[in-house]
């Protein structure tokens, strides 16, 4: 599916929640769902910084698309962390590279977040963007 | 209990505390971080801009011998606050930050190679790094007191760390991250016993109660007017006298001078040598208000209140399934450190931050003591005298909600 496809397809069921408290519950049930990366792929190099928690990210490239792994010691950071997985990964370099990020303002998430943890959010989202650069110049 | 009986009137001062966080009226328990701000200091910085507005220090005009007038008034209500002998030692600065770099880069010319600097395990962040710049400086090396399980200095070790080597001390009087009162009259007895001067960071030691340097004979106290219901950006630095005299200025520019050519300036006598620059001037003269403000209701209700609350709370915390609370010295203020099981202090801090709950989340700018029991952070609720029991229950309810959603 295209990036923009799964994106709306994640603004409407954040829609049917009424209150930020669902929505809360949604990521931490969908944070309790992803696999964990290996404890190999917890090193250092792969933590993103300006995170309040611990998160780690990797990424590999099979047959033409992007992989990600990521992980977080927090659930809720797990959560939004199994929606940048579920748009970004399987996808071609140059279509995550050219990909807007609007669906974190629809859905609210923005606002949800304190400023410490949307600014981990922004370095997320950059660093797999890196990844596709990087990918982007190989075969 | 004073402060019980007029908890209505008192949170009326403060309009902050009508804020709706997403509909729910705000609970605020981040007051370790900073202290609301009642009407009279507002109207304090309104009416500065209105009616009083000017550069001080140097005006003939009426308007800046009346700003000069007001600054200095607060400079004589912190010195009497604090007991100092004069108002000249009482210098303001822009934080406690502020204040301990001043004092830090301040003995540069005082430290050799091989000499030694002490602190505690207990310290923020702020109290460890500009004297780590300083041992980078000058080849002093840096000892640490360390702390036991339940938050408190180990005196022992500290005797044993003492020496004719060490020539500065710099301890917090309570610690922001657990709540600690240290022993600090013990700290500074030995310090001075073995030769060396000695720093109490009083930020955290400031909202809660009477402070008397003279009795306490330290060499230095900080502490910041943004904890004690001011504005933000102004610090209270006490130096004795001899102390102040013998450091060299941390800033050069207007005001700190006395005569300057361009082959030497001389600076000028104190307060002045370490206010160069135009100070906060409505922010000083505000933190004054704040302070009477402070003392009208009184430390010794203001103390006696928040240790109601800090009982009260770590009573019904104790009933949370897996709650583990962090810092149970015997001496403590109205701080908790918290985590509930093995759920992320972040977390939990997000859940109840949507319900309109604003604690702290995290390693509260001391790492050393969360390294010191393994964990990422705490959840750390801090009470002021203007929290209510209310609060807490409500607290509580939203902490067992939030446990079992995250659980």
């Amino acid at each position: 599916m295209k990036i923009s496809n799964i994106q709306n397809e994640i603004v409407e069921e954040f829609d049917i929640f009424d209150t930020w408290m669902d929505k809360y519950e949604y990521l931490i049930e969908l944070g309790k769902s992803v696999p964990k990366i290996s404890e190999e792929n917890k090193k250092e190099e792969n933590i993103i910084k300006g995170c309040q928690s611990k998160v780690w990210l990797h990424a590999e490239k099979q047959d033409g698309l992007v992989k990600f792994h990521a992980d977080s010691d927090a659930i809720i950071t797990k959560g939004i962390i199994s929606l940048l997985i579920r748009i970004f990964s399987n996808q071609k370099p140059e279509d995550i590279i050219n990909a807007d990020t609007d669906f974190i303002d629809k859905i609210g998430l923005r606002q949800h977040l304190s400023p410490n943890r949307a600014n981990g959010l922004n370095n997320m989202i950059k660093k797999i963007k890196f990844y596709a650069i990087a990918f982007s110049k190989t075969n | 209990m004073e402060i019980l009986k007029n908890i209505e009137s008192i949170r009326n001062d403060f309009p902050i505390l009508n804020t709706k966080v997403n509909g729910n009226q705000l609970i605020y328990f981040d007051n370790a971080a900073t202290s609301q701000t009642p009407n009279c200091v507002i109207d304090s910085i309104s009416d500065y801009y209105k009616n009083l507005n000017s550069n001080i220090h140097r005006g003939v005009h009426k308007l800046s011998q009346l700003a000069t007038e007001k600054y200095e008034e607060s400079r004589k209500k912190f010195k009497e606050h604090l007991n100092a002998r004069s108002a000249s030692e009482i210098i303001f600065t822009s934080g406690t930050t502020h204040s301990i770099n001043l004092i830090s880069n301040g003995f540069t010319g005082f430290l050799k190679e091989g000499d030694e600097i002490i602190v505690s395990q207990l310290e923020h962040h702020s109290n460890i790094v500009p004297w780590q710049m300083l041992c980078e400086k000058t080849g002093a090396i840096m000892k640490v007191i360390p702390m036991n399980e339940k938050g408190d200095l180990d005196l022992s070790e500290f005797s044993a760390l003492l020496g004719n080597k060490t020539k500065v001390v710099f301890v917090n009087h309570v610690s922001n991250a657990l709540g600690t009162v240290n022993p600090i009259e013990t700290i500074i007895e030995k310090s001075h016993n073995a030769g060396a001067a000695v720093l109490i960071d009083g930020a955290q030691a400031a909202p809660h109660f009477e402070i008397d340097v003279r009795k306490l004979d330290v060499d230095f106290y900080v502490c910041s007017a943004h904890k004690l219901c001011g504005p933000t950006g102004v610090g209270i630095l006490y130096g004795k006298k001899e102390w102040l005299e013998k450091l060299p200025p941390y800033q050069g520019g207007g005001e700190m001078i006395d005569q300057v050519s361009f082959e030497k300036s001389t600076y000028a006598d104190l307060p002045n040598k370490f206010e160069a620059g135009t100070p906060n001037i409505s922010g000083v003269i505000a933190s004054g208000i704040a302070l009477d403000y402070i003392n009208k209701l009184g430390l010794e209700n203001i103390k006696e209140y928040e240790d109601y609350l800090l009982d009260y709370a770590t009573a019904k915390l104790e009933e949370i399934d897996g709650i583990k609370i962090y810092g149970e010295s015997k001496t403590k203020v109205s701080v908790i450190s918290f985590n509930i099981g093995e759920i992320h202090p972040y977390d939990i801090g997000s859940v109840i931050d949507n319900l309109g709950i604003a604690v702290r989340t995290g390693h509260h700018c001391a790492q050393p003591i969360m390294d010191y029991f393994d964990i990422p952070g705490t959840i750390r609720i801090s009470f002021s005298f203007y929290n209510t029991i209310d609060e807490i229950n409500i607290l509580i309810d939203t902490l067992k909600r939030a446990s079992k959603m995250l659980s």
